[in-house]
């Protein structure tokens, strides 16, 4: 019992990352890593809600019928982010216009049925939540590492902080030039890529023979 | 217990969505004071965006800080909405009738009072590229030259478009002039390099250019209802270049 749980939460950080091992979840990868601020805000996001629907429904799983479960998943999930995101626009106003668009993506992000699907149907709601949390920040990881590259080497900046000095640009009379390429949706594609190639390099056993 | 019973499962769906709604209901109706309430601070705080000057950090503090409704009814002196003719419809008061909202074919206007002068501010919507993105425009006395500007929008890429909410695009605008010999010619916004001909321009947002194209084009729209009003109150001050 003792593994379960603890892989329930490490297992996803590494070997069993949604994102680079699973490759789950990439439709929003793309959308909101342009810069790391919004990626921060959605992975702490999906985090949030992963591991309250994972509770959820683990506490239901037993009531319900096979044939609607996927329904029911859906109902379980758009109910929790519709309340996350009333809540947010009724005490952190500013929060909630920053999340504006993402808060809607969640539902969709295929991470969370993947779970509530594999995880917790068939376990007890505190491994449930294990997972879910383990789940979310795995994704956000991901999210992170292509958000600081890409904002890094496209925009010259890190959450909207200038990291490259102005001076160093052309139209100040230096010799640098932000990456155009960085901000274009399909670079965190190849981002992405790129991180699962080094994550596989490092865990032999995950190569495909 | 047999899960799998049709009568089952309808009855378990029909409890889960009843469950579901009512517990929807109860937050929305708690909370939506309280959003309200947020929102129209929210505005508030738009509508002052649009007078700071990018000079004086202070003045921006104050603006974005709580306190805003203070500084609101302080600074903004009057409200009305005007028709397409340039005729006032209705003289509203701008903090107890803050949440009448122009209707069609009505076209609202706010002046304020800053440092001594008077400054109009006009509210603009228009389309981006994956939403609705929406300015207000505060012009100096003679209804001509920009003073400031602010840019909000619902769903802009981030770090391409979204950027149109940036102090670096904003800040632009001042000092540009919306007609050119008594015509109105509204603002341009070119990629860098290229020149609008007859009018005055901002450069676009590389990587961003259906959102700036966005920007130009709700400018033009929104310019051309409130076009009357600013050429008729423009004579009446005896035509003061």
């Amino acid at each position: 019992m003792a593994e379960i749980k603890e892989n329930a939460f490490l297992g996803p950080l590494n070997k069993n990352n949604p994102v680079a091992v699973q490759v789950l979840g990439i439709c929003s990868a793309l959308a909101v890593t342009a810069e790391l601020k919004p990626a921060l805000i959605m992975g702490l996001s999906v985090t949030i809600i992963v591991a309250l629907s994972n509770v959820v429904i683990s506490l239901i799983r037993k009531t319900i019928p096979t044939s609607v479960r996927i329904i029911v998943q859906l109902v379980v999930v758009a109910a929790l982010v519709t309340v996350v995101s009333e809540v947010l626009k009724a005490f952190v106003y500013d929060v909630s216009v920053q999340l504006s668009v993402y808060i809607g993506l969640i539902i969709t992000n295929c991470i969370l049925m993947g779970r509530l699907e594999a995880f917790a149907m068939q376990n007890k709601p505190w491994e449930s939540f294990l997972d879910g949390l383990g789940n979310g920040c795995g994704y956000a990881m991901v999210l992170i590492i292509v958000a600081i590259f890409r904002e890094l080497l496209g925009s010259g900046s890190l959450m909207g902080y200038r990291v490259i000095p102005e001076s160093w640009y052309v139209d100040n009379g230096g010799c640098y030039m932000n990456n155009g390429m960085m901000m274009m949706p399909s670079m965190a594609l190849i981002l992405v890529a790129c991180v699962i190639w080094v994550h596989r390099s490092f865990n032999k056993d995950l190569q495909d023979k | 217990m047999n899960t799998q019973k049709n009568s089952y499962v309808i009855i378990y769906m029909v409890v889960i969505v009843v469950i579901v709604s009512l517990l929807l209901s109860i937050t929305s109706g708690v909370l939506h004071t309280r959003q309200e309430d947020n929102k129209r601070l929210d505005t508030k705080k738009q509508i002052l965006m649009s007078l700071s000057t990018f000079e004086n950090d202070a003045e921006v503090k104050i603006y974005e800080d709580e306190n805003a409704d203070k500084v609101y009814a302080e600074t903004i002196t009057g409200y009305f909405l005007i028709d397409e003719f340039g005729k006032v419809k209705k003289e509203l008061d701008p903090v107890k009738d803050f949440d009448v909202k122009p209707e069609e074919g009505e076209y609202a206007v706010y002046t304020a009072e800053v440092g001594g002068e008077t400054k109009y501010v006009l509210p603009m919507t228009g389309a981006g590229l994956w939403g609705g993105i929406r300015a207000y425009l505060a012009l100096n006395s003679d209804l001509n030259t920009v003073y400031g500007v602010y840019f909000g929008h619902d769903s802009e890429t981030p770090g391409l478009g979204a950027n149109i909410v940036t102090p670096r695009f904003r800040q632009q605008f001042t000092g540009k002039e919306i007609m050119k010999e008594g015509v109105m010619r509204s603002i341009a916004v070119m990629k860098k390099g290229d020149t609008a001909d007859g009018q005055d321009q901002v450069d676009a947002i590389s990587g961003g250019t259906i959102t700036s194209k966005g920007v130009e084009s709700m400018f033009a729209n929104s310019l051309h209802n409130y076009e009357q009003y600013i050429i008729n109150n423009r004579e009446n001050k005896g035509g003061n270049e």
